[in-house]
């Protein structure tokens, strides 16, 4: 049963992921992201990551997604004002675009990939065991993603004043 | 939690592989493909979001949480720089009064 939810989720994801490529109004390719990211939330929860899957949605389908469209709606973008590539970089891009999937394919058809420990744990993707490994072996980096906030906090609020 | 506990003996590891190039290849095709900078930064987004799920099916696979605390660390960086990157595209439009991503051509040589 759970090998049909991953292909259905797996079909939805990338129906969803090429409408948000090919849809023609900005907003509806927001929307499809949305649903994209939700799918890709669902895929963590089969893949026994509870704790990602709920951070995931919290960020992107609460943060980033609000984010896009805040500004989507603030700069007006619709349909007749969007502009398009020429035809022959469509293609190219299409072209480009499939030859990197064969490339990948073909790289990763004949790696040899299977569950190696047998010993499973349920309790891997818990709040518990994934803080236990946070606050002990990646502490420094932790430390290191708040700077990071802060240097993009003060970067967005410089870039987006008046004059700077 | 029977469902989810044996997802990658029902689904092999090559599946993922598989789903995250193609989710790979569509934000690459989508940065190719359209003018809006707003898409092309949705596009790299979901690029980003091919590589979590791989790393995730992989700590899955070999039972090791490394791997999810790299995607929490990803979807950090991902915020900040979707934050920042709209900032930009905010004072962009302001300046030249459209998001086209052919007209920043002016740093071009």
């Amino acid at each position: 049963m759970s090998n049909y939810l991953f292909y259905i989720l797996s079909f939805l994801s990338i129906f969803s992921a090429l409408m948000v490529v090919l849809s023609r109004k900005p907003v509806h390719s927001v929307l499809y992201l949305i649903f994209c990211f939700f799918t890709i939330a669902g895929h963590y929860i089969l893949l026994n990551a509870q704790f990602l899957a709920a951070v995931h949605i919290i960020v992107y389908a609460g943060a980033i997604m609000v984010l896009f469209l805040f500004v989507i709606m603030l700069l007006n973008l619709n349909a007749e004002t969007e502009p398009h590539k020429p035809l022959i970089i469509k293609g190219a891009s299409v072209v480009t675009g499939g030859m990197l999937l064969v490339v990948l394919i073909a790289t990763f058809k004949s790696a040899a990939m299977s569950v190696s420990s047998p010993e499973f744990n349920s309790d891997l993707g818990m709040v518990e065991s994934l803080g236990k490994v946070l606050y002990d072996q990646y502490m420094l980096p932790f430390e290191v993603s708040a700077l990071l906030f802060l240097s993009a906090m003060v970067g967005a609020t410089m870039i987006g004043k008046k004059e700077i | 939690m029977s469902l989810s506990l044996q997802i990658l003996q029902h689904v092999p590891v090559n599946n993922y592989v598989l789903l995250a190039a193609m989710l790979f290849c569509i934000g690459v095709f989508g940065v190719l493909f359209r003018r809006n900078t707003i898409i092309v930064l949705m596009c790299v987004e979901l690029m980003l979001n091919a590589v979590n799920l791989l790393m995730v099916a992989f700590s899955a696979m070999h039972n090791d949480p490394g791997g999810q605390i790299f995607v929490f660390f990803i979807m950090a960086v991902a915020a900040a720089e979707v934050s920042v990157g709209l900032a930009i595209m905010v004072l962009i439009y302001r300046n030249s009064g459209s998001v086209d991503i052919d007209l920043l051509n002016k740093l071009k040589g």
